[in-house]
């Protein structure tokens, strides 16, 4: 998986829990949380997303580190590496 | 005969408009079993059956609006006969309408143009009240139909139905607001702990902890947990705390989570995902939506430091939950940086005193410095 794909994953995760974003609409190095209105209810259904599609396990110590759709590629391509 | 009423979901809610049967004549249903959709002006929600039984009759026909407390359906009670049929809908008779004339089984007649634009906007002709020649549906009809279904609409609509509420809640009920600031170190450590140890899918929120450690606190104060009615104050045993959740499109409304205080914070994380999830696709059920015993709303996450709610009648107290975040904090005479949370309480001094309230948010503060507890 390249980078344009796993980007691609997690919009789509993104779009099935907030369905107003629209294809295309978010900036990757843009905060998401500035650019998609994610509570922490949103939040924990992305990172089960992620669990469940890309069979990734991002523990809680890590939201930290995953604040736009930039870090969240760099974040899973090395954990799928 | 057991006559099955159209419940009402919300204390702003006069009427709701049939919108499918899920069951028929002669099908057996159970307690919770859902038997029917009806549209609200805040959402369609599924009619749940409170008896055991078998279907009888459905009275009301599908698209029909009728006041709350209509008889829309009877059940036999298990070995019961069936009597003769009934001839119409009975409808208490202040608040009753006329009752539209049922549906001619025969082909509706539709204008070729109402027809056309009926498939454009994807409406189902033969659910339009016709309005031209002979009760014909014109495209003016299916315009008004097509209309009824936007979102917009179901704002505007739940918006109306928002502000009846807080208005009533605003003239009749004489508020008094108190707010407690927790020290919140003991439950953000216990959590990460405890949601390190769970499966990704089995985390839990901190909302579901202050959601518990409500009901644990109610049992203190059973003064705030019930419903005002016929000018007294109806306590209530179980605890089914209705959660304010946000829609996307915009609007609020606080279906109940069922006797919090029996439940573990796992099923509780369940229940509340799950009530999240159908609020936002519009697919509540109508126990969810009438029997809230005290509301909590958390606007935490909006930024806010602390919420002073406007209770929602009939119930008597609401408690809000505002930003958890680290602040100073003195503890044995030293400044140091805490996470807190600002917990505020709204309640009827019809019911309560303010004692009795504070009473409550110090019990509240209690358990949640145990949150291995709940």
């Amino acid at each position: 998986m390249n980078d344009d794909d796993v980007r691609a994953k997690v919009v789509a995760i993104i779009r099935s829990i907030a369905p107003e974003v629209e294809e295309g609409e978010l900036t990757s190095s843009r905060p998401l949380r500035d650019q998609v209105d994610l509570d922490s209810m949103d939040w924990l259904k992305v990172i089960i997303g992620v669990h469940e599609k890309l069979h990734v396990d991002i523990p809680e110590a890590d939201y930290g580190k995953l604040r736009t759709l930039d870090d969240w590629v760099a974040y899973l391509r090395a954990k799928l590496a | 005969m057991i006559e099955v009423k159209l419940p009402a979901m919300g204390a702003e809610m006069e009427e709701g408009k049939l919108l499918e049967w899920k069951v028929k004549p002669g099908d057996g249903v159970k307690r919770g079993d859902i038997i029917a959709i009806v549209d609200t002006t805040k959402a369609a929600v599924d009619v749940e059956s409170w008896d055991e039984g078998r279907v009888h009759e459905l009275l009301v026909p599908v698209g029909d609006t009728v006041p709350v407390g209509t008889v829309i359906a009877t059940l036999l009670a298990p070995g019961e006969a069936a009597p003769a049929p009934r001839a119409k809908p009975a409808a208490p008779a202040p608040a009753a309408k006329p009752t539209p004339a049922p549906p001619s089984p025969a082909r509706k007649a539709v204008s070729p143009a109402a027809r056309a634009r009926a498939k454009e906007l994807a409406v189902d002709v033969e659910k339009i009240a016709g309005s031209g020649p002979q009760g014909a549906v014109t495209v003016e009809d299916v315009e008004r139909a097509a209309q009824g279904a936007k979102p917009a609409d179901r704002a505007a609509e739940m918006r109306r139905a928002i502000g009846a509420a807080m208005s009533r809640s605003k003239r009749e009920i004489p508020h008094y607001y108190l707010a407690e600031t927790i020290p919140m170190a003991r439950a953000v450590e216990w959590l990460a702990a405890e949601n390190a140890k769970r499966p990704v899918t089995e985390r839990l929120l901190m909302g579901v902890v202050q959601l518990k450690a409500v009901a644990r606190a109610l049992a203190k104060a059973p003064e705030l947990n019930g419903f005002w009615r016929d000018g007294a104050f109806v306590a209530s045993q179980a605890i089914h705390i209705g959660v304010a959740i946000s829609i996307r499109e915009g609007g609020l409304i606080a279906p109940a989570i069922h006797d919090v205080d029996r439940k573990d914070l796992g099923q509780l994380m369940r229940d509340l995902s799950d009530v999240v999830s159908r609020a936002r696709a519009g697919s509540l059920r109508s126990s969810e939506m009438s029997d809230p015993t005290i509301t909590v709303t958390n606007l935490g996450e909006s930024g806010v430091e602390a919420v002073h709610g406007v209770i929602y009648p009939p119930q008597v107290a609401l408690v809000g939950f505002g930003r958890l975040s680290s602040r100073p904090w003195v503890d044995e005479g030293n400044v140091r940086a805490m996470p807190l949370v600002t917990a505020t309480l709204a309640a009827d001094h019809r019911v309560s005193d303010g004692i009795r309230g504070a009473r409550f948010l110090a019990e509240l503060r209690e358990r949640l410095q145990h949150p291995e507890e709940l």
